[in-house]
């Protein structure tokens, strides 16, 4: 039993040594871990996800893999859960031995990992929306997505455009609703915005006509922003009709998607909403400098899967092609190095905006990710 | 300001309509046979799931709306046919553990049948609203209001003027005795399921084009109606309309007067104040047992 941990050490002392005198070793595969929510309730986000990133690793793979190396994709599936994600993140750093994480489905398992990537040193780069995962800064941790605070910032530029100052405010009871509402409540100041009414609704609530009632009545209200995931944003855009009110309604980019416009009906009409490229891909003027990435992965995606493209699997392939781009500039898959690279991403092209990182920034986009949408006869349309 | 209260009062009567088809399952079921069928908001989800797939499928709306309800009677059935007539002689609360475990099974059996995606109904006739002094009603809401008076009416006839209807009034008043004068129990139990499936898919076709329906609808709206149960007085069929109308009322007058964030509270509480100080209900059975 005593000679065990020796040969181990021993083996790993002749394999370091090898790898430093023969370049050989460099024929390895590069690691690429991966932890999504494929199952659970938020699995509409992880599938598209998995599904993305099992796609480009092969398709970078049959076109020679990078740096002549080979990627590797090691995933699990956590399922939602916060508890599962840190272990699975554990394992891929600890057994798997991976080079880079990429994951982070939801905002709760994304923060459940910081902790271990922050203390192995080992470049991060999650899928998740909320404002914490990159705020304060954190040396290994990146994303993709944009934030909700952006969003509302999108809806807030539009309405000054359009002079609307007092705005009412209706807010789901979800994690994503209620972290917009607190967004928008803090950035209304910046533009100018007073809220004259802010109501609530639960996750199961089927009727908001009290709530959208009190909007209407309260004094001066010139528009209605509802942050809000799910089927209350369809209800509420029904209900808003129904009582006849006919101020501008703003939903949030947690519905964008067509099958809103599916469960509003008619009733969708004329709703703004600010979205990413990729929903409106066909639309995006031809000089748009992300038409052509987004054109390429929806059609890819869509003639693979036999399924509509959703944001969320463009959050999975910005992830990817960032890391893949930092591993190029590095010149190797050293972890330090990469994260230096992802850090100096500078004018990367992808499905949620053109990312420029920095120091300060770990997700590099900004308001101009989002588009400002409005519903047209039953599809989206580009606002201007 | 009136008009703000006429909207709540027409949001709360529409809602509380539903609920009262709801609660009145729950009566028909708790009367035959003392259960507390929890699967009850699943004959909702059923009723306005299967319409949507129908018409989607493109079986025209009326045939479609039939075939709903009587495919939801048949699950009403078999529940009673293959979950709680096996367990025989079982207490009242392992049956009603047993509608609750079946309220989870048909709820994983839609999800797979059907799907996890939430549906649109398209509403009976039109989609105007229509003004009524500074507040609006839909077309939809009407439908609602009607055909739940003309439910409620059909079931008085049938409780007054069908053998099976007065079969189930003496199971409801005492089972034993009924059993004594020749009346099949056990009959009269399928048939109260039957027609509280029925009802429930009923309420689920006709809110559906308000509220829209996902497979999981039932926990909650099941649960409404259960509280409406509760505040009319279980076993009481007039006590249940009232109850689902007096809850839908104080929900919708909740929501816009107090805090919409208690929306969903208000249910919970009324059935606490109710079990407290008036234990039976508005329309319960005074005196009898004591416990």
């Amino acid at each position: 039993m005593l000679h065990r941990p020796l040969l181990t050490g021993l083996a790993a002392l002749a394999a370091a040594a090898l790898g430093a005198v023969a370049p050989a070793a460099a024929q390895q595969p590069i690691k690429v871990g991966a932890f999504l929510s494929v199952t659970g309730p938020a699995a509409f986000l992880g599938d598209p996800e998995q599904k993305t990133l099992e796609m480009y690793v092969e398709e970078i793979n049959a076109k020679g893999g990078v740096l002549g190396r080979k990627l590797q994709l090691v995933g699990y599936d956590d399922g939602g859960d916060a508890e599962k994600a840190r272990t699975f993140a554990k394992r891929l750093i600890e057994q798997d031995n991976v080079d880079i994480i990429l994951g982070g489905t939801t905002t709760g398992t994304t923060m459940a990992v910081v902790p271990l990537v922050e203390q192995a040193g080992i470049p991060f780069i999650s899928m998740a929306g909320a404002v914490v995962i990159v705020e304060p800064v954190k040396k290994w941790v990146f994303k993709t997505p944009h934030t909700d605070r952006m969003a509302c910032e999108r809806i807030f530029a539009d309405m000054k455009e359009r002079k609307l100052a007092k705005i009412g405010m209706i807010s789901g009871a979800g994690g994503f609703d209620k972290s917009m509402r607190t967004e928008c409540l803090g950035v209304a100041k910046k533009f100018d915005i007073e809220i004259v009414a802010d109501e609530s609704y639960g996750a199961q609530d089927t009727d908001m006509t009290a709530q959208l009632t009190k909007i209407r009545n309260a004094a001066g209200v010139q528009a209605v922003v509802n942050p809000g995931f799910g089927q209350g944003p369809a209800i509420v855009t029904k209900n808003f009709r129904q009582l006849g009110m006919n101020i501008p309604l703003y939903q949030s980019h947690g519905v964008a998607s067509k099958q809103f416009i599916e469960l509003a009906g008619a009733a969708a009409e004329g709703v703004r909403l600010p979205a990413a490229a990729l929903l409106v891909a066909e639309i995006l003027p031809d000089n748009d400098k992300q038409k052509p990435v987004v054109v390429a992965y929806k059609k890819a995606y869509e003639g693979r899967f036999k399924s509509e493209v959703s944001t969320f699997g463009g959050h999975a392939y910005d992830a990817l092609m960032i890391a893949v781009d930092a591993i190029k500039r590095a010149g190797s898959a050293d972890k330090a190095k990469v994260r230096d690279a992802i850090e100096a991403t500078k004018g990367y092209v992808g499905t949620g905006g053109i990312v420029n990182m920095s120091a300060a920034d770990h997700m590099g986009l900004d308001t101009a990710a989002f588009r400002m949408l409005e519903v047209k006869n039953g599809t989206w349309a580009l606002v201007k | 300001m009136l008009s703000q209260a006429l909207q709540f009062l027409f949001t709360g009567v529409t809602v509380g309509a539903i609920y009262a088809l709801v609660a009145l399952g729950f009566t028909l079921i708790y009367n035959s046979s003392h259960v507390i069928n929890f699967a009850q908001g699943e004959f909702v989800m059923i009723g306005g799931m299967a319409t949507v797939f129908l018409v989607g499928a493109g079986v025209p709306m009326p045939l479609a709306v039939a075939a709903a309800v009587a495919l939801s009677t048949l699950v009403g059935m078999a529940l009673e046919k293959f979950a709680i007539e096996p367990a025989g002689r079982a207490s009242v609360v392992s049956l009603i553990i047993i509608t609750i475990g079946a309220s989870i099974f048909l709820r994983g059996l839609a999800q797979l049948v059907w799907d996890k995606k939430l549906h649109a109904m398209p509403p009976f006739t039109g989609d105007a609203p229509i003004a009524v002094a500074g507040a609006t009603i839909l077309p939809q809401s009407l439908w609602v209001l009607g055909a739940t008076v003309l439910l409620v009416l059909a079931l008085r006839w049938f409780f007054a003027r069908t053998l099976l209807g007065k079969a189930m009034l003496a199971v409801a008043n005492n089972r034993d005795a009924a059993q004594l004068v020749g009346i099949g129990v056990r009959r009269v139990q399928l048939a109260s399921f039957a027609l509280s499936a029925a009802l429930g898919a009923a309420a689920g076709i006709l809110i559906a084009p308000i509220t829209l329906t996902a497979y999981d609808i039932g926990t909650m709206i099941g649960l409404k109606g259960f509280a409406a149960a509760i505040l009319g007085g279980l076993g009481s069929g007039p006590g249940a309309i009232v109850g689902g109308l007096a809850l839908g009322i104080a929900e919708a007058m909740g929501a816009g007067y107090l805090s919409s964030a208690y929306k969903d509270a208000i249910a919970f509480v009324v059935i606490l104040l109710v079990l407290f100080f008036l234990p039976r209900g508005i329309l319960g059975a005074r005196g009898g047992e004591r416990v």
